[in-house]
C-alpha cells in the first residue's frame, strides 16, 4: 500500500516544487490577463502586466481578490474560459446575499479531485478500501470533491450525501465501510448513534475519517477517534478555490498539507494586507496555479491561520497550515454552512422586525445549536398566542431560506438582548472552538 | 361597549410577573381579572383592571402593552350559568378565541370575558337574549 498517491510531486524536494510553481504562476497570471477582464482592470489600476509576474516572489505585487469582488463579478465575471469548456459549477452554502458560484473545466475537475485522492491515501486509503462519503452532494463541493478523489484512488465508493444517519450505519456494518468522509460534527453524532444501537468501536471496519467543511477541536477529534475506532484526519478548502482538499492531514496529525504545485499560499496582515513571515499569524490568501475556469489570484480567505514550514516526519514536502483559528471577518461557520450576521439582519428588517437579535451558537452532542433572539417591536405585538407563534415559525422559515440553515427563533421583549458599552453583542459562540 | 382588556409581552422569567403586578398596584388601580397564555420562551398576560388607561400608560413605560376590546357578559355565579351564553354565541357562528372568568362586586354575580374577532357582534347576540355585558365605565364603579 502506497503512502503517497503522486509521491513524486507530494515529496518532491522544494526546489523542484518551486521551480513547478514558477512555471505556473507566470502561465496563470497570462491566463487570468487575457481571459478574466474583472481581474485585468485591477493590474492595471496597479500598474502591473503580466511581465511583472516572473515568479512567485512577485505574488505579493499583485492585487487581493475578496468574496466582495466574487459578489460584484457574480456570474460569469470571473470566468476564465468560455462556457462550452465548463462541465460544472458549485456554490457556497445556500446564502442569497452572499451566493458564490465556481465554474470547473475538466482539468479543473481532475485537479481538485487528485488533490482529493492525496488526502485519501494519506489518511491510508487505497484500491482496496470502501470509502463511505456522507457529506452531502449537490452544489456543496464536499460530497462531490471526497467522491471524485475516492474513484481516482480506485475506492468502492458509498455515495450516501449526509442525513439518514439509520441507513448510513446500515450500508456502513453491512458494505463494511473503511473511510467515513464528512463533516466532524455528523461524524461525532453517527458515533453516538452507534453506541445507542449498542454497538461497540471495534464493531465497525472502520480505520480512517476525513473530516472537514466546519471548525472543531482536538478534543473534538479524540472523541470521534474514540467513538468511532478510527483516526481522524482533518481537510481544508474552500468552494472558491475548488472545494476540500486544498490542504489535507497526514499521519501524523499535526497541520495539513497544501497543495502547493496547485495553490500558492501566503500569510497577510488583514489590515494593511503586508505579507508576513513563516511563523506570524494572520489572513491565508491563496493563488491558483493551474486553474482554467476559475482561476483566483491572491483571494482573501479570512481564515485566520499559521503556515509551518519545517519538515514533515511523513515526508512529504509541502508546507503545513494550522486548523484555521478563527476569522478576519464576521462569518460563522454553523454546521458546516457560512452565515454572516448581516445576512439576519436583511431577513428582520424585510419581515418587519427591528434589527435587535442576538445569535446563540452551542453544541450539543457535537452538533452546533442555532438560536437567534429577536425583539419583538410594539406594532407586532398582539394578545392572540397562535399569531406570535405563527410568527416565529415564519421568520424561522424566511431565515432557513435566506441562510440555508434553520436557527430556532425565539421572539423576546425590547431592550431585553444584552447591550455592552451601550452596543449590542450580536453573537455569542460558547462552541469553544478556538484556544 | 365591550370592555378594554390590556395584554403584556413577559418573558418566561422569574421576576417578570411580580413586577408587572406591581407596577398596576403603583396606579392605585385594581385588578379585576387576569389569565396567562404561555410559550416556552414568553407568556402573554391578559388582564381587566379599573382605571385602563393610567395602567396602560404606566405599563407601557417598561413592556409590550396592548388594547384589546373584549366582551365581559354577566353571569349567574350558579351551576349552568355559561352554557346559554356559549350556546347563543355558537348558535350564532361566533368563534372564541380565548376566555376567562371573573366574580362581579355583587352578590352570586360573575363575568365571562371573551374574546373574539367581532365584539360589537357578539354583544349584539348576547343582548338579544338578555344577556348584560359589562362597559368601561362600569369596570371603574
Amino acid at each position: 500500500m502506497s503512502r503517497y498517491y503522486q509521491p513524486e510531486i507530494e515529496t518532491a524536494p522544494r526546489g523542484k516544487i518551486l521551480e513547478i510553481q514558477n512555471e505556473k504562476i507566470v502561465r496563470q497570471v497570462k491566463h487570468v490577463w487575457e481571459k478574466v477582464p474583472y481581474y485585468r482592470d485591477l493590474m492595471m489600476k496597479k500598474g502591473l502586466t503580466p511581465d511583472d509576474i516572473k515568479s512567485v516572489d512577485d505574488i505579493k505585487k499583485l492585487p487581493f481578490l475578496s468574496k466582495a469582488d466574487l459578489r460584484d463579478a457574480y456570474p460569469y465575471g470571473l470566468l476564465g474560459t468560455d462556457l462550452k469548456d465548463c462541465v460544472r459549477i458549485h456554490s457556497t452554502s445556500g446564502t442569497t446575499g452572499r451566493r458564490v458560484v465556481a465554474f470547473y473545466t475538466q482539468h479543473d475537475v481532475d485537479l481538485w479531485e487528485e488533490c482529493c485522492a492525496r488526502a485519501i491515501v494519506a489518511a491510508g486509503g487505497s484500491n482496496e478500501d470502501v470509502v463511505q462519503v456522507a457529506y452531502g452532494y449537490g452544489l456543496f463541493t464536499g460530497g462531490a470533491g471526497l467522491h471524485g478523489g475516492s474513484h481516482k484512488v480506485g475506492c468502492l465508493t458509498l455515495p450516501m450525501s449526509s442525513g439518514n444517519t439509520e441507513r448510513q450505519v446500515q450500508f456502513m456494518m453491512d458494505l463494511d465501510a473503511t473511510i467515513l468522509c464528512c463533516t466532524p460534527s455528523y461524524a461525532a453524532y453517527i458515533g453516538e448513534f452507534l453506541a445507542e444501537q449498542g454497538y461497540k468501536p471495534e464493531d465497525n471496519k472502520l480505520k480512517a475519517g476525513i473530516f472537514g467543511a466546519e471548525p472543531w477541536t482536538e478534543e473534538m477529534r479524540r472523541d470521534i477517534e474514540q467513538k468511532l475506532g478510527i483516526k481522524a484526519y482533518d481537510i481544508y478548502g474552500l468552494t472558491e478555490t475548488s472545494g476540500p482538499g486544498v490542504a489535507y492531514e497526514c499521519e501524523e496529525q499535526h497541520g495539513m498539507h497544501i497543495n502547493e504545485d496547485h495553490f500558492y499560499a501566503e500569510i497577510i496582515d488583514p489590515d494593511t494586507g503586508e505579507v508576513l513571515p513563516d511563523g506570524e499569524k494572520g489572513e491565508l490568501v491563496f493563488t491558483s496555479l493551474d486553474k482554467e475556469a476559475f482561476p483566483l489570484l491572491r483571494y482573501r480567505t479570512r481564515d485566520i491561520c499559521v503556515l509551518d514550514r519545517t519538515p514533515c516526519p511523513c515526508g512529504r514536502t509541502h508546507v503545513r497550515m494550522a486548523k484555521p483559528m478563527g476569522r478576519s471577518d464576521d462569518m460563522l461557520i454553523i454546521r458546516g454552512v457560512n452565515v454572516f450576521p448581516s445576512q439576519i439582519e436583511t431577513v428582520l428588517l424585510k419581515e418587519g422586525y427591528t434589527p435587535n437579535y442576538q445569535i446563540v451558537l452551542d453544541r450539543e452532542r457535537n452538533t452546533d445549536t442555532f438560536d437567534v433572539y429577536v425583539e419583538v417591536s410594539a406594532d407586532q405585538f398582539t394578545d392572540l398566542m397562535s399569531q406570535i407563534q405563527k410568527m416565529e415559525k415564519s421568520l424561522e422559515s424566511a431565515l432557513r431560506t435566506m441562510l440555508g440553515i434553520g436557527p430556532k427563533v425565539h421572539l423576546v421583549a425590547p431592550k431585553t438582548i444584552t447591550r455592552s458599552e451601550g452596543k449590542a453583542v450580536r453573537v455569542i459562540d460558547k462552541r469553544k472552538l478556538h484556544d | 361597549m365591550a370592555i378594554t382588556q390590556l395584554s403584556l409581552f413577559l418573558m418566561n422569567q422569574p421576576g417578570q410577573l411580580v413586577n408587572a403586578v406591581g407596577a398596576i398596584a403603583s396606579t392605585g388601580a385594581n385588578i379585576r381579572a387576569m389569565s396567562i397564555a404561555e410559550a416556552n420562551d414568553f407568556g402573554i398576560l391578559r388582564t381587566i383592571v379599573t382605571d385602563t388607561d393610567k395602567v396602560c400608560e404606566r405599563l407601557k413605560e417598561d413592556y409590550l402593552v396592548t388594547r384589546t376590546r373584549v366582551v365581559a357578559a354577566r353571569m349567574d355565579d350558579r351551576t349552568g350559568a355559561l352554557y346559554p351564553i356559549l350556546e347563543a354565541l355558537n348558535e350564532s357562528n361566533v368563534n372564541i378565541e380565548y376566555m376567562y372568568a371573573f366574580t362581579g362586586t355583587g352578590p352570586e354575580e360573575a363575568y365571562v370575558v371573551l374574546r373574539v374577532h367581532d365584539p360589537d357582534t357578539a354583544e349584539d347576540v348576547l343582548h338579544a337574549r338578555g344577556i348584560g355585558t359589562l362597559s368601561d365605565e362600569s369596570l371603574n364603579l
